[in-house]
């Protein structure tokens, strides 16, 4: 062949060696474990809970007051709705506080005065439930004289808001801040541009956070130990103490009678369900707002 | 900076001088040609006609090329303009030598006359004229181009006289009338020859300093001033 | 009608940073000036001095005088009023995402408390159709977000949304910087279309956009104003061998 001409093989690649196709294999293979091992212990609760529970699911269970110790019967229907109501209440005061706080730190905290609250916000995220629960008591249990669904409420708060601020920050932050400046451009205010265009833009991660910390303290039985305190009754004065799921299922878990630990599984697996559902609810409304193209 | 456009440049820029170069020794062949009545110098001037040309198609192919590939604006794209018009001038001034090569062909058949008129004196003027016309191209120096511009009257004063003076020897001494003939001839083509040496001064005025001199009517220079304010 | 820009000794600063010195220029009413000059020149910074969008980098502040029209931008109303007065279009092309193109061209009008329907739908109608994006979104209005059209769209509906307004002056950052050469050549028949109704000034770092869109050219280096002209003798006999240098390719 003459000097000037490149050989074909030049160009050829080498063939993949033995080592790695089998590095590769391996690799996909560890993945996939990581994955299997994450969803078994999920499956696994799920199983366990479908498995103890769904027999005891009926629709006087759903309906119905709790009845005295030794009777067989009665229901959860007033911790469940005990659950809603206290969980309305923390959400109400939970998420405007948290997401005015992650707009702040977001739009006009770059600052000292930011980095400050950022540390305290995240400090909180840390503080046992348990604590929360006893704070809530020393602050509106005391000083009502009494215990009461507020008081749940209260304490469930102060656990949304870190979570609730930290991802509406973090999802503020992610809107380009070139879509900000065609807000300016058009001489929107500061304030205006940041709820009606980066807060709207964000949406959805926003949602995502408030969704996070929903699901999370939903579940929280610490807290409500001492502030909504339970109640075998309806009651639906925010005044009052409240039942509500968590602790009625713990209450008859530690309980010595087997009727009342078949109705914790019960409850247990009702209330998995009804944190499934509200979060999926929330996120069908949110994604009907959506247009064909929009992120 | 753009290497491969400077490199373009200097390329038309010496293309057009070694043109040049052919375009002056054109000329200064004929004349020698005729007023030593040399017949080989004739034939070398006509023989080298064909590289004046060749050189004239491949200057603007060159220039025409560098204007599309590389969007010249400002000084660049004056220099390529005044480039393509004195590539046109000099190929003229090519013709003309051949034109002088002819005459002196012509009055070598001829007994030798002797006339009343320098032609020595105003080819060595127009020589001139073409050689500081090309310094000045080489230079990029205005001045020098305007030197040229005020020699052409010059030149134009000696072709009127020489008219004068030979119409009225064709009148007086009628022999002599074909030598008188390519007498004029021969000057009217050293005018000529000056008449371009002045349009490719003029064209290295407007390319470096954007003026527009030519019909004697200037527009607009006021290059290079370091001035911060807008007008 | 459009109406001139006069700028007087305008001084801009990025903190400690002085990037601007001592601007002086005017832009003719229903003309395009264009901007030009090396990366880093200030050009953009200018542009967004004159709509006082430059405030809104934390720590930068300017001095000077800046006439729109009978509008004096640092002096009179706040700087939320003024940029209502001007319209803006930029250099990566930024519609709403979350709202439809409908919203999007009537944004400035509706955030800032205009809801007549009626006047709305005319509105966001005649911008479309000045922005020349009318024919290819009229019936998807409501139903196709702004950020799902293709990139030359997008900037068009940009632009649609800042004339929609109504503003006596339009800024354009270099609008057609990340765009095809198709799009680019739209928009600046574009440009040359509005130029009727409104004053451009159009900053670009590309000097051949410049010299086929703009009557008058403006060439910054360093902070400086070196050299305002009419674009056609800035791009055959500049005055200043600096502005030759850099539109010659000599530099920069």
């Amino acid at each position: 062949m003459p000097d000037n001409e490149m050989a074909h093989s030049d160009f050829v690649p080498a063939p993949i060696s033995l080592w790695r196709r089998g590095m590769n294999s391996f690799a996909t293979f560890a993945a996939a474990a990581a994955v299997i091992l994450v969803l078994v212990p999920l499956g696994a609760v799920f199983g366990y809970l479908i498995y103890k529970g769904i027999g005891s699911i009926n629709w006087a269970f759903l309906t119905q007051t709790p009845k005295p110790v030794g009777e067989p019967g009665g229901g959860m229907a007033n911790a469940i709705a005990g659950s809603a109501f206290i969980l309305l209440i923390a959400s109400s005061m939970g998420v405007p506080i948290g997401i005015g706080a992650g707009i702040y730190l977001a739009e006009y905290g770059r600052n000292r005065l930011g980095n400050i609250i950022r540390f305290t916000a995240d400090v909180l995220n840390g503080v046992p439930s348990i604590v929360v629960g006893i704070v809530a008591y020393a602050i509106v249990v005391l000083s009502q004289g009494h215990f009461s669904a507020l008081a749940g409420g209260v304490a469930l708060a102060i656990m949304m808001i870190p979570t609730i601020a930290r991802t509406t920050e973090e999802m503020l932050l992610l809107v380009p801040n070139i879509v900000r400046e065609a807000a300016y451009g058009l001489g929107v205010s500061r304030w205006r541009t940041t709820l009606s265009i980066t807060l709207r833009t964000a949406t959805s991660g926003v949602i995502t956070g408030v969704m996070l910390a929903f699901a999370r303290v939903a579940g929280e039985t610490a807290p409500l130990l001492f502030t909504a305190f339970g109640n075998q009754y309806w009651n639906w004065k925010i005044n009052q103490p409240t039942a509500a799921l968590s602790l009625q299922i713990f209450t008859y878990a530690i309980s010595p009678f087997d009727e009342w630990h078949r109705q914790a599984w019960a409850g247990a697996l009702i209330l998995i369900v009804l944190i499934v559902l509200a979060v999926s609810a929330v996120r069908f409304v949110a994604s009907r707002g959506m247009m064909e193209g929009a992120n | 900076m753009r290497t491969r456009f400077q490199q373009g440049l200097d390329d038309l820029r010496s293309r057009l001088l070694r043109m040049g170069g052919l375009a002056e020794q054109a000329v200064d062949r004929a004349c020698q040609a005729y007023i030593d009545r040399d017949l080989t110098r004739c034939h070398m001037v006509l023989e080298g006609e064909f590289q004046i040309n060749v050189a004239e198609r491949e200057i603007d192919e060159a220039a025409f090329d560098l204007l599309a590939l590389q969007q010249p604006i400002a000084v660049d794209l004056r220099f390529i303009l005044a480039v393509t018009k004195i590539n046109s001038d000099l190929e003229r001034v090519g013709d003309q030598a051949v034109n002088i090569a002819e005459r002196a062909m012509d009055l070598v058949e001829l007994p030798k006359a002797d006339l009343p008129v320098d032609i020595p004196r105003m080819a060595a003027a127009v020589s001139a004229m073409v050689r500081r016309s090309l310094e000045s191209f080489i230079e990029g120096k205005a001045e020098l181009a305007q030197a040229v511009l005020e020699m052409d009257n010059v030149v134009d004063r000696m072709k009127d006289e020489a008219f004068i003076t030979l119409v009225k020897t064709m009148n007086d001494r009628p022999d002599v009338t074909r030598q008188a003939l390519d007498a004029l001839l021969v000057a009217r083509n050293l005018e000529r020859v000056a008449d371009h040496a002045t349009n490719i001064a003029e064209d290295v005025i407007f390319w470096v300093r954007g003026a527009d001199v030519r019909h004697n009517v200037t527009s607009e220079p006021s290059l290079h001033q370091e001035s911060t304010d807008a007008q | 009608m459009g109406v001139g820009i006069k700028v007087n000794k305008l001084n801009a600063w990025f903190g400690k940073t002085q990037a601007l010195y001592d601007i002086t220029m005017e832009a003719p009413a229903n003309h395009a000036t264009a901007i030009i000059g090396p990366s880093g020149c200030g050009k953009s910074t200018f542009v967004r001095c004159l709509n006082r969008m430059h405030e809104t980098v934390p720590d930068a502040r300017a001095t000077g005088r800046v006439q729109i029209g009978e509008l004096d931008v640092y002096n009179g109303a706040s700087a939320v009023q003024i940029r209502r007065r001007i319209g803006m279009v930029f250099q990566k092309a930024n519609p709403f995402p979350t709202m439809s193109i409908y919203d999007n061209v009537a944004a400035g009008l509706k955030l800032n408390g205009f809801h007549d329907r009626a006047r709305l739908d005319e509105i966001v109608e005649r911008s479309l159709k000045l922005s020349a994006l009318w024919d290819e979104v009229k019936d998807s209005l409501r139903k196709k977000s702004g950020a799902s059209l293709s990139g030359g769209q997008q900037q068009r509906l940009c632009i649609a949304r800042a004339l929609a307004v109504q503003p006596e002056v339009l800024l354009m950052d270099e609008p057609c910087s990340a765009l095809d050469p198709i799009s680019t050549g739209k928009i600046e028949e574009l440009i040359f279309q509005l130029k009727e109704k409104f004053t451009i000034v159009i900053v670009t770092h590309n000097m051949q956009q410049a010299s086929r869109v703009a009557e008058f050219t403006g060439f910054f280096l360093l902070g400086k104003l070196i050299e305002l002209d009419k674009t056609e003798k800035i791009f055959t006999t500049p005055s200043d061998k600096r502005t030759e240098d850099y539109i010659t390719g000599r530099f920069g």
